[in-house]
């Protein structure tokens, strides 16, 4: 297999690249992260996503991302970004009574 | 094969020769089933990356559902206490009744692919119509695998895409295959006295009348997999009378070995 070949391919062992996985458990619920698959091109990734994360039944819709696609926050802020929120109580939903016939929250 | 196998959900429709031949129509297509999901399960553990292990065996075990719905219902029907057991695990190979193709060996996974599509191309059309079969408990068991097979093909069919469209040797290889298990496909659409009489009967499927959806199907996949469609020359037969390939022997050593060696065992 040339290098020349896997470039234009992508079917080179090493060079598959990752996605990842949101799985939709049913209608009326987000998409929701379930993990990551190693495939040759987005097709593919969507076969595979299939296989590894809906086998028993667990979803309704699968979307696929380039792993690479995804950008990330810097462990380094998490600081800055996060700890801020916790002494703002206010903010938090839990002044409210949730009634027992509303569902996924 | 420990969970319950769906049963029946009414009377037989057929009695006589004709539930003799549709004990044999039930058991063949289960033998396909069998023998190719056999042939995919060799891929546990070894498979090119983990998520086609995932694949391969996933598809195994739809392969296995639908052995045991058939052979489930040729127990029943036959009356004389066979359980799925006993007719995977304790006949002899001349009583296997599976096309060739199936038995055919994986040699590498551009062959696994190849057989598989060249087998799911004729199984979804087949079992579409089979859908509409007159006796409920087989349209059943088809409306089910119709789901399965789809998907199967869809698999299959990207692979052929990839590996023809690929690289030199994954071009290469594929089109070895598909020229290699060719003469094999003539067998799938070989209609026999048992075929007859289910069609006459309005249970089974007339095998010819799925050569041109096969075909289309074949031919779009090659030409965007970017293969060469081999000529239609001597086509090989067997597997529907029992006659065999050399492969079947050790399929069935490794398959019934467990049942031969601690007979009734189970796990």
């Amino acid at each position: 297999m040339s290098d020349r070949n896997s470039e234009n391919t992508g079917l080179s062992r090493k060079e598959w690249p990752l996605y990842e996985v949101f799985v939709r458990s049913r209608n009326g619920l987000s998409h929701k992260h379930v993990g990551s698959v190693h495939a040759p091109d987005p097709e593919m990734a969507l076969i595979n996503a299939r296989d590894a994360y809906t086998r028993r039944g667990e979803g309704v819709s699968i979307w696929v991302v380039p792993s690479a696609a995804i950008v990330a926050s810097d462990p380094a802020d998490k600081e800055s970004f996060f700890e801020p929120l916790a002494e703002k109580i206010y903010r938090h939903p839990t002044f409210y009574e949730i009634p027992e016939e509303v569902k996924n929250i | 094969m420990n969970a319950t196998a769906p049963v029946s959900t009414s009377a037989p429709v057929v009695s006589g020769p004709d539930r003799d031949a549709l004990v044999q129509y039930l058991i063949r297509l289960g033998d396909d089933a069998l023998i190719l999901s056999h042939r995919l399960a060799e891929w546990c553990a070894k498979a090119p990356e983990l998520e086609e292990d995932l694949a391969l065996t996933n598809i195994a075990l739809d392969l296995v559902g639908q052995t045991r719905s058939f052979y489930t219902y040729a127990g029943e029907l036959e009356g004389k206490g066979r359980t799925e057991d006993d007719i995977a695990f304790l006949r002899e190979e001349r009583d296997y009744r599976n096309v060739l193709l199936v038995e055919q060996p994986n040699e590498d996974f551009a062959h696994a692919m190849a057989r598989q599509f060249l087998f799911d191309a004729m199984s979804l059309p087949f079992f579409e119509a089979l859908s509409n079969s007159k006796d409920p408990t087989v349209a059943g068991i088809a409306q089910k695998a119709v789901k399965e097979v789809r998907y199967h093909l869809r698999h299959a069919a990207e692979w052929v895409i990839r590996l023809g469209d690929g690289t030199e040797e994954s071009h290469r290889r594929m089109q070895a295959a598909i020229d290699e298990l060719w003469p094999y496909t003539g067998e799938l659409f070989a209609m026999d006295d048992i075929d007859r009489r289910m069609v006459a009967l309005g249970i089974g499927v007339d095998l010819e009348s799925l050569r041109e959806p096969w075909s289309r199907t074949v031919d779009e996949v090659l030409s965007e997999a970017t293969l060469t469609r081999p000529a239609d020359g001597w086509m090989q037969s067997g597997g529907r009378s029992g006659r065999h390939s050399e492969y079947m022997g050790y399929i069935l050593a490794e398959l019934q070995y467990m049942q031969r060696a601690y007979p009734n065992m189970k796990w």
